[in-house]
Formats: structure tokens, C-alpha cells, sequence
């Protein structure tokens, strides 16, 4: 059973690994758009090393769902069962 | 009515320096930047050479972590030269309109490394795992983008892509861009970053490459009897041009005017130098005319002088061709002997020490030029710096890329 929190940390190394953000500022409510000024490349380059970390698929359609960092931390958790 | 243009600022980061400062001191004592490689490619492709002169400095000690992610080493050395040079020529505290603000920053290559990283990615571990930065970060305008975006830069942001002759270009382009009227200031250089195992290997199959693998520091000596090729180097240079009217009104420090360039193509071959140099000796006649500068006003050169068996040559034939008896007025600085052949970007450090040796009146030294090639009788600095004569004088940056490119710039002291 995968663990909330743990995955918000990891998730939030692999965003502070790419844009510099400190990891306290990856907030489950927080817009990766709209709060962590992330773009389209880089959230295409988080996702896919979510993936590798995690070991789950996140598919291309799924991506635009994933609005705050709640969401993708409840996705990655569902698709690891 | 011309508009006199002039160097207001000056950044690198090269094999022997990782900023300016550092790398005027030692380009002035003579201080070889080649050394043996320490990576486990060099042995586990049996590269043939196993040396070259790195950075002195790695960018990642200077860039924030996710702007070395995002970029190509190429860029990220470009990067670290634009900041220098922008600081340098104070306009970090000047009020520049972003739309009279532009950039003429070029490679030979662009980002090798990125290339052929996501090519590896690609093969050993399939299409999703190459990074969606891979195309901005191979292009080879990535650089010119990216300190355009650094700078705010509005006015056009080029590239120039000539092989070795890139360096030099960006500042012809930069010369044309300020000439007619598109911009006040030019953020203008070159990077290279192609010390990879693909480069070397490439480059020593066309025997274009010292095998001088016991002695790397020995082995970049342009004009000597035993010279065996060029060093492969990394790293890049940049210089603000700015109109001297713009450099001015805001009361900036000047370096040196950028008088002229020129531009030719050889239409000889791919790669070999035309041994008649008509073309390296119509770039020179045409960069003193865009200078409106006679021989008589050159006092120095800093010489393309690759180190190669073949190439050093034509370049002296073409000097003698365009200054005549005035060569034996003019010394002659192959700084290629220190840093190495930082190819795009070699045209871009060696007209900031052009610059640079105008501004302080010294010429940077020759290495390890023990024999002189007697079919090059040129008055070379070696030993220790030359001190350039008082008065106004010009100098001049010579670079020649595969392709049949030449291309020279001329500097007169302000």
C-alpha cells in the first residue's frame, strides 16, 4: 500500500531536482501551473521521472488531470495500489 | 553617417580561466590548459587521443542547478560568459530598452552532448525516457535563445554557424546588426562544448589532432617545426558591443572600438585551407577597408594558428599577402597554444584578448614554440608579454572554419 506522504516527498524532490523550488513549497493543494509557475516541459519531465521513481504509468491524456500536486500524489498511489 | 561601435564588456570562461580576470593574467605568462582526460570513456573507447583542455571552471559551479537541466553544456558556458561580459560592461545597473537590446551568439557544433545522451536514452531505454528539453537544448541557436531570454533581449537574437570561423562571425553579424540600425547593444560571443568521445574520435580520423598524448601540455604549438595538430577545447567568450553614442550617455568604461570585419568563403575545399590563401588574404584586405584602417596602422594580431601542419601556413601566406612589408611591424600572438581550439568559440575569447591587449597595450604570449617553422617567418610572442606600442593602432582576430570560411576582425584602441 503506497503512502501518501511518501510519495508527496518523493514528488517533491523530482520538482525541486527540476526547477529549483524548495521541497516544503510542494503542497498538496498547490497548481503545478498556477502556484509552481511550472510549463508544459517540465511537467512532461516530472511525470515521467514520477514514473521511473514510483514505477507506475502515467499516460499522456492523464497528464492534463493532474492539476495540483494532490492530484498527481492520489493518482500515482491509486496506480500503485 | 556610420555608427562608431565599441567593447563595453567582456565574460569567458575557458581552459585557462574561468573569468576574465584569471584568464588575462595567465594568457600574459603563458599557461598551457590541456591536460590528460579523466574520463572512463577515453578507455573504453580506445579513443586515439586522450587529452584536451577543459574549463577551468565547471558551469555548475556557477549556474543554478535547474538551469544546468535545462541546458546544454554549450549553452551553459555561453551562459556564464553573457552574465560576466553584461556585469562587466555595467549595464546590470543601466536602463537598456529591450527592444534596441540584441544577441549574436554562435557555435560550431551546438549541443553535442545532448544529442547524443538522448540518442543513448533513445536506444537503451526507449522513446518516453528522452527529456522533452532535448530539441531546445541541441539546437545550435540554444544559446543565442537562452541569453536572449537571460537579457531580455528584443532586437534579434543570431546565430552564427561557420565551424571555427563562428567566433568571430557573431561579431561581424553584431557589427552589422548595430551598422544598420536594429539594436544599441549586441551581447555578442560564441560557446563550444564538444569534448565528447564522438568529436575526438571524428576529429582524429581526419588526422586533425596532436597525438602528443605524453605531453598534453606540449602539444597545442602553432608555427613550431613539430606540431602535430590541434587541442580540442571547451568554452566561450563575450563581448558587448554597444554604439558609442548608447555607450556614452550612460558614461560606460571602453575597452577598444570594433572597427570592422569581413566575411569570405574559400570555394577550395570541404576542409583543407587554400594553400594561395586568396580568400583568408581578401578577408583580411576587407575587414582594414570596413576599418577604414591602412597596414600601416596594425600593430598586432591574434592569429587563427591551429597548431596543424597544414593549416598554419596559408594563414602566414595571407597575412604576408595583405600587410606586406608591414608584417615585420606586427606581433603575432597564437593563444591557441594555451587554451586550445575552443572551435565556435575560439574567434570570441581570441578577440577579447585582441581586446584586451589593445586596451592594456600588451600581447598575450606564444607556448611552446621551441623551432620556429622557417616557411613562417612571423614575428611571434613568446617568452613573455609584448608591449604594444603608444598611439592609436588596430589589431586584428583572424579565424578560418571548415567550409571555407574566414572571417576577420579588426580593433583600434580608443
Amino acid at each position: 500500500m503506497a503512502d501518501k506522504n511518501e510519495i508527496l516527498a518523493g514528488l517533491a524532490e523530482i520538482v525541486n531536482e527540476e526547477t529549483g523550488l524548495e521541497t516544503e513549497e510542494v503542497q498538496l493543494e498547490k497548481s503545478f501551473t498556477e502556484d509552481l509557475d511550472i510549463d508544459s516541459i517540465s511537467m512532461m519531465t516530472i511525470v515521467v521521472n514520477a514514473e521511473e521513481k514510483f514505477d507506475v504509468k502515467i499516460p499522456d491524456e492523464e497528464v492534463k488531470n493532474l492539476s495540483t500536486v494532490g492530484d498527481a500524489v492520489t493518482f500515482i498511489a491509486d496506480a500503485k495500489g | 553617417m556610420t555608427r562608431r561601435l565599441v567593447i563595453t564588456g567582456l565574460g569567458a570562461t575557458t581552459p585557462i580561466g574561468g573569468d576574465v580576470p584569471t584568464l588575462w593574467k595567465n594568457a600574459l605568462t603563458g599557461t598551457p590548459g590541456a591536460k590528460t582526460l579523466e574520463h572512463d570513456w577515453v578507455e573504453q573507447y580506445q579513443l586515439p587521443v586522450t587529452f584536451a583542455a577543459e574549463v577551468q571552471v565547471e558551469p555548475a559551479e556557477v549556474l543554478a542547478r535547474p538551469e544546468t537541466r535545462r541546458m546544454d553544456r554549450s549553452t551553459q558556458l555561453g551562459m556564464v560568459a553573457s552574465r560576466q561580459a553584461w556585469k562587466d560592461a555595467g549595464l546590470d545597473e543601466a536602463d537598456v530598452d529591450p527592444e534596441r537590446l540584441g544577441v549574436s551568439f554562435a557555435t560550431g557544433i551546438g549541443g553535442v552532448w545532448t544529442l547524443l545522451d538522448s540518442w543513448d536514452t533513445l536506444r537503451e531505454r526507449g522513446p518516453r525516457r528522452v527529456m522533452p528539453m532535448t530539441v531546445p537544448m541541441l539546437m545550435p541557436n540554444g544559446a543565442a535563445g537562452a541569453i536572449s531570454l537571460d537579457l531580455g533581449a528584443r532586437a534579434g537574437a543570431r546565430t552564427a554557424v561557420s565551424a571555427c570561423a563562428s567566433g568571430t562571425e557573431a561579431l561581424e553579424m553584431a557589427i552589422r546588426m548595430l551598422r544598420e540600425g536594429e539594436a544599441d547593444v549586441v551581447m555578442a560571443g560564441g560557446t563550444e562544448a564538444a569534448i565528447h568521445p564522438l568529436p575526438l574520435a571524428a576529429f582524429s580520423s581526419m588526422q586533425a589532432l596532436s597525438r602528443r598524448n605524453d605531453d598534453p601540455a606540449a602539444a597545442s604549438r602553432p608555427y613550431d617545426v613539430d606540431r602535430d595538430g590541434f587541442v580540442m577545447g571547451e568554452g566561450a567568450g563575450a563581448l558587448v558591443v554597444e554604439t558609442e553614442e548608447h555607450a556614452k550617455a550612460r558614461g560606460a568604461t571602453i575597452y577598444a572600438e570594433l572597427a570592422g570585419a569581413a566575411v569570405t568563403s574559400d570555394a577550395h575545399h570541404i576542409t583543407a585551407p587554400d594553400p594561395e590563401a586568396m580568400g583568408a588574404t581578401r578577408a583580411l584586405r576587407k575587414a582594414l577597408a570596413d576599418a577604414g584602417a591602412s597596414v600601416e596602422d596594425v600593430t598586432h594580431v591574434n592569429a587563427h594558428a591551429t597548431s596543424t601542419p597544414v593549416g598554419d601556413k596559408p594563414e602566414y601566406t595571407a597575412l604576408k599577402s595583405a600587410l606586406g612589408d608591414r608584417l615585420d611591424e606586427v606581433c603575432v600572438s597564437a593563444t591557441k597554444s594555451q587554451t586550445g581550439h575552443l572551435l565556435g568559440a575560439a574567434g570570441a575569447v581570441e578577440s577579447l584578448l585582441t581586446v584586451l591587449a589593445l586596451h592594456d597595450r600588451k600581447a598575450a604570449v606564444t607556448i611552446n614554440l621551441e623551432n620556429q617553422d622557417p616557411d613562417m617567418p612571423l614575428d611571434v610572442v613568446t617568452g613573455q608579454a609584448r608591449e604594444l606600442p603608444a598611439g592609436d593602432q588596430v589589431a586584428l582576430c583572424n579565424s578560418f572554419g571548415f567550409g571555407g570560411h574566414n572571417s576577420v576582425v579588426a580593433f583600434r584602441t580608443v
